[in-house]
């Protein structure tokens, strides 16, 4: 569920668009070292990937389902600032085409699921990995662990970009405790399908997985 | 979840709205959907003048009250996530058929489902006449960096079938007796998930392949970008205009 339009006042909304706008110029400044003519129609299928998995529910408990965000997925298949822009383009197309999440919220959204979610949750997997062994397991956990953290950190982006600028009269202290409260379920849903897709793909082919010691393409940033 | 056809978010259509310039009517959007959420929530009459306007260029458009309604469905959880205000929100009280409501919840309700309602309807007045490549082409004139066009393209293009793809996945894993249930369960989903990814990044290659065999470097054509006559900015920008017009109003009337 993205954030629709209303919910924070336009003031805050458009300074968060203007940030969105400059976070996607740095990315793609960032890739643009490697996000080359190759990489296009290949960002776009990975968008269409992720738009596609956020589309299919899968099971939490009998008669509920919820379904994949994919910030940290995306970075640690394509890299943090790639996974940056794929997500950003997902949330332009759900809110120009598919009217999901606010016109005038699309900065708050990008800001949470991009660069909260990808980019931040790539951090956390970085940080994890130096401390696990490099090995497909040590991606796996990992993986798993930052989107399970990532998840609730973009909910408290939306309670910083609420505290700024909410227009509802609802207390700072219910609002951290109902959105972290339901992000950390989902979050622990996040983290187990994403550990789960990023086993089947790095048992496969490791060396597609940019976060991935194999990985064989060129990477903004030197693992160590 | 709502299904991912793309092409259904169009409707096609000979009105004047369709005609126009895709940069135009973008731009307006955007800019009567601010105009919306900065409109103070006590002016009942400036939610119903928004309301009028954008329900007279659906039904200009001939979208129709099934397709509109259709798409309004995304809005469902929302509504129901902004029904609790009443409940949590603090402030004086008011009885309502013996419940005590927030009486400033019940305002944060109505601010958020009112402007949140008309932003859809914004949404879907601009997908429902606006085909995909002319949106693709009024975000390049409004100056959308290149490359997250060209992306939004590609993902628009094979969306539907990375989509099938999942479908058919599924099908399968039914048809083998998977009946998930919880979240343990969802083990063969995400593999699947996994697969798909690796299909659809090796598609990904096998699409720039092609299309450099076809002479592709590195730019798709650039597909010419048709500059908007002034006077149709103008026309098209009074939408917007009167609303921030409204909004001035509203505020200078409270």
């Amino acid at each position: 569920m993205h954030i629709p339009d209303g919910f924070i006042n336009g003031a805050t909304s458009a300074g968060f668009g203007v940030a969105a706008a400059g976070g996607v110029g740095a990315a793609l400044r960032q890739t643009g070292k490697y996000l080359s003519e190759r990489q296009v129609p290949l960002a776009g299928l990975v968008a269409a990937f992720v738009f596609a998995a956020q589309m299919v529910n899968f099971p939490v408990v009998s008669g509920m389902s919820g379904h994949l965000l994919g910030g940290v997925l995306a970075a640690v298949l394509v890299g943090p600032w790639a996974g940056f822009v794929v997500v950003a383009v997902v949330l332009l197309v759900q809110g120009i085409f598919f009217a999901d999440g606010g016109l005038s919220a699309l900065g708050l959204n990008i800001v949470n699921l991009g660069f909260i979610g990808a980019v931040g949750g790539y951090a956390i997997y970085r940080a994890l990995l130096r401390a696990l062994p490099k090995n497909q397991r040590g991606v796996i956990v990992s993986a798993g662990i930052a989107a399970g953290i990532a998840v609730p950190l973009a909910a408290l982006g939306f309670v910083i970009q609420y505290a700024i600028g909410g227009t509802v009269d609802i207390s700072m202290g219910t609002v951290l405790t109902a959105m972290l409260g339901t992000h950390v379920l989902i979050g622990i849903g996040e983290g187990i399908i994403t550990a789960f897709v990023i086993a089947a793909v790095v048992r496969s082919r490791p060396d597609l997985v940019y976060g991935a010691p194999q990985y064989t393409g060129v990477r903004t940033e030197v693992l160590s | 979840m709502a299904g991912g056809h793309v092409h259904a978010l169009y409707r096609h259509g000979e009105s004047a709205l369709h005609g126009l310039l895709p940069q135009t009517k973008i731009a307006a959007a955007f800019l009567f959907v601010f105009a919306v959420v900065a409109t103070p929530r006590e002016a009942f009459w400036a939610f119903g003048s928004y309301a009028f306007i954008l329900i007279g260029l659906a039904a200009y458009a001939g979208l129709g009250i099934k397709f509109v309604a259709t798409r309004m469905i995304v809005e469902i959880p929302f509504v129901i996530a902004s029904l609790a205000f009443p409940f949590i929100a603090g402030g004086d009280k008011v009885t309502v058929l013996g419940i005590q409501l927030s009486q400033s919840g019940l305002w944060d309700m109505w601010n958020v489902l009112a402007k949140a309602t008309l932003g859809l309807l914004t949404s879907i007045v601009l997908a429902g006449t606006t085909e995909i490549p002319n949106m693709l082409k009024g975000l390049d004139a409004l100056r959308v960096p290149r490359v997250i066009t060209a992306i939004m393209g590609f993902m628009i293009r094979y969306l539907d079938v990375v989509l099938g793809e999942f479908r058919r996945m599924r099908v399968a894993m039914r048809s083998r007796g998977h009946d998930p249930k919880w979240l343990g369960h969802a083990r063969p989903y995400a593999a699947s998930a996994g697969a798909i990814f690796v299909r659809s990044y090796e598609r990904g290659e096998r699409v720039y392949l092609a299309m450099a065999s076809r002479g592709y470097a590195g730019h798709m054509p650039r597909s010419t970008i048709e500059p908007a006559p002034a006077t149709q900015w103008l026309g098209v920008l009074a939408v917007p205009m009167f609303a921030w017009l409204i909004v001035a109003l509203a505020w200078w009337s409270l």
